[in-house]
């Protein structure tokens, strides 16, 4: 038993490299001046770390424009994904309306459709509305019940709820709003947090939407910046490493903010789905 | 006596009318965002519609020239396909195995879920740029690898017979949240199967046969089931590092959808694409899920 769980341990820890080397070398190569980085046979540290890359990023593109771009479509989009998503997850949970399995059923379903399915169409009509190259097509449909994914997330939180809580409520003369936000939402602060990290995740992440909606420079978000940053300069990979590195980060932070929460919400969705 | 029952009707009511109120984004979201965009999407199928005239109606002339003429659409779905079954695959397996010896009790767990999720959160583009370094054939780390051991080098993403398992490889650096899923999994196997056989006088591979693999079905399905879905409309990665390349060997599915419509601005044609992605994603998770009942196991009448 001692010796298995040493030779788990070993190949863990060989696992956990394999994982963690390709982050290095991203550091790594990040801190290179150029000519250090086709040297032969390879350099594993740079001679000196060369912070400057990072700086140089953000002077050859707008990247500062690119974050204020990425924060203008991520504020808006979080908020309406928090409020729109536990909403809905409350009213499929507690509240008792005709067609509501079958709605949430409907809902749920479109987790399996490709959105290659419905992006013409809807890149269609936000090109009729004159919102091509505006932030609204990747705003806006944040505030639709954030996707089926957070509804359903948000509906296991409320179900977990006891019932007499609201019920009492409801017999004491409460209207609904208010056991929404005074004794629901307290109650699943956590839920909320999971749902605003899934979603900074996804903004942060998006690449396709950004891709189709955005067409002028100034409005790009740092996705695109980062792929600006490939087509101009493509043999400087020290500042491409550099950029890369800096969409990692805020990423990361993230996540080790909401570790607990965001470990919690995964395995969540893997047991009950 | 009316007057509780005419209350509670009452109640009953407004609590009807607060659903619909409550539940009201989602509806409209469905409607607006899926429904909608999808019967027109069948609809602006049927035509031949490019950006700057009007649409023709065209019949079922897309999808016939998509299945008989377009051989672009055949080499798409092979290296769709090839991509889809790899990397599910693989990345399962790798899951599987990082779970498993995670699951053994080891030191360090939380450490070791953290390593192995944050592979995971790097965002598609900036993952997709540092591969592309990594693949380098001259100066990249596989190669420089792969040259210290005296193995010969590859042309990784820029030949098209390693392009695809290279980029399999890659999504295996991804493995971290399937394996969370599938740890999570494992710790709700019951202790009392497990001593079970033991009693009976098995071994540690009979426990891991007939009492791990089973109880863990149901969520390797549900990793199959996500993970099918997601790959096989992979775009970021290939539109990132191969531009669709090399000799169209990464022209994925979601690609080709991507270049018919913003490319060349066929709506009508890539809407047809799209549909046809539909089908066979929709008869594929079919199907796995018709299989399910052979293979999956759900314990506890859950």
């Amino acid at each position: 038993m001692r010796i298995r769980k040493t030779a788990s341990f070993a190949v863990l820890l060989v696992c956990a490299a394999l994982a963690a080397v390709p982050f290095l070398w991203l550091v790594r190569s990040s801190l290179m001046r150029t000519d250090e980085l086709f040297i032969f046979p390879p350099r594993i540290l740079p001679e000196e770390l060369l912070w400057q890359n990072y700086a140089d990023v953000f002077d050859i593109i707008p990247f500062a424009r690119y974050l204020f771009n990425t924060l203008l479509i991520l504020i808006p989009v979080m908020i309406g994904v928090v409020l729109t998503s536990s909403m809905c997850g409350y009213a499929f949970a507690r509240l008792r309306f005709r067609f509501r399995n079958a709605w949430f059923a409907l809902i749920l379903s479109t987790m399996m459709l490709p959105s290659a399915v419905t992006l013409i169409p809807t890149f269609i009509m936000w090109s009729e509305l004159r919102a091509v190259n505006t932030f609204w097509p990747l705003i806006l449909p944040a505030w639709f019940g954030g996707g089926a994914f957070n509804i359903f997330l948000m509906r296991q939180f409320f179900m977990n709820i006891p019932r007499d809580l609201d019920e009492s409520a409801v017999i004491d003369g409460a209207s609904f709003l208010q056991i929404y936000i005074r004794i629901m939402l307290p109650l699943v602060k956590p839920a909320l947090t999971v749902v605003a990290f899934f979603t900074f995740m996804n903004v942060w992440n998006d690449f396709f939407g950004p891709l189709i909606f955005l067409n002028e420079d100034s409005k790009f978000t740092l996705a695109l910046g980062l792929l600006q940053l490939k087509g101009m300069y493509a043999t400087d990979w020290n500042l491409l490493m550099a950029g890369s590195a800096i969409m990692v980060l805020p990423a990361i932070a993230m996540f080790f903010a909401g570790q607990k929460y965001f470990i919690e919400g995964i395995s969540l969705t893997g047991i009950k789905g | 006596m009316s007057k509780p029952v005419s209350r509670k009707a009452a109640l009953k009511k407004k609590e009807e009318i607060a659903g619909y109120l409550f539940a009201l984004p989602a509806i409209l979201g469905l409607l607006i965002w899926t429904i909608g965009p999808m019967v027109a999407s069948l609809g602006i199928s049927l035509t031949d519609w490019q950006i700057l005239s009007a649409a023709k109606w065209v019949g079922f002339d897309n999808y016939r020239t998509v299945i008989t003429e377009d051989l672009f659409f055949k080499k798409s779905l092979l290296v769709t396909f090839y991509f889809a079954i790899g990397s599910v695959v693989f990345t399962m397996l790798a899951s599987i195995v990082v779970a498993l010896f995670m699951n053994y009790g080891v030191r360090g767990q939380a450490a070791f879920r953290t390593i192995f999720y944050l592979p995971t959160i790097v965002p598609i583009v900036a993952s997709s740029m540092l591969w592309v370094w990594l693949f380098n054939p001259d100066f990249g780390l596989l190669n420089t690898v792969l040259k210290s051991v005296g193995l010969p080098t590859l042309m990784w993403i820029y030949d098209e017979a390693t392009v695809i398992p290279s980029l399999i490889l890659m999504s295996m650096w991804g493995c971290g949240s399937a394996a969370l899923i599938i740890l999570a999994g494992l710790q709700d196997v019951p202790k009392h199967l497990l001593e079970a056989v033991e009693i009976d006088g098995g071994n540690g591979w009979h426990k891991f046969r007939y009492v791990t693999i089973p109880m863990i079905t149901p969520v390797i399905f549900f990793n199959l089931v996500m993970g099918l879905i997601g790959s096989l409309q992979a775009f970021a990665q290939a539109y990132v590092m191969t531009g669709g390349g090399p000799n169209n060997g990464t022209l994925f599915y979601v690609y080709l959808i991507y270049r018919e419509a913003f490319q060349y601005n066929h709506f009508g044609y890539a809407s047809a694409l799209s549909w046809i992605l539909f089908a066979l994603i929709a008869a594929l998770t079919a199907g796995v899920f018709k299989s399910s009942k052979a293979w999956v196991h759900y314990g506890g009448g859950k």
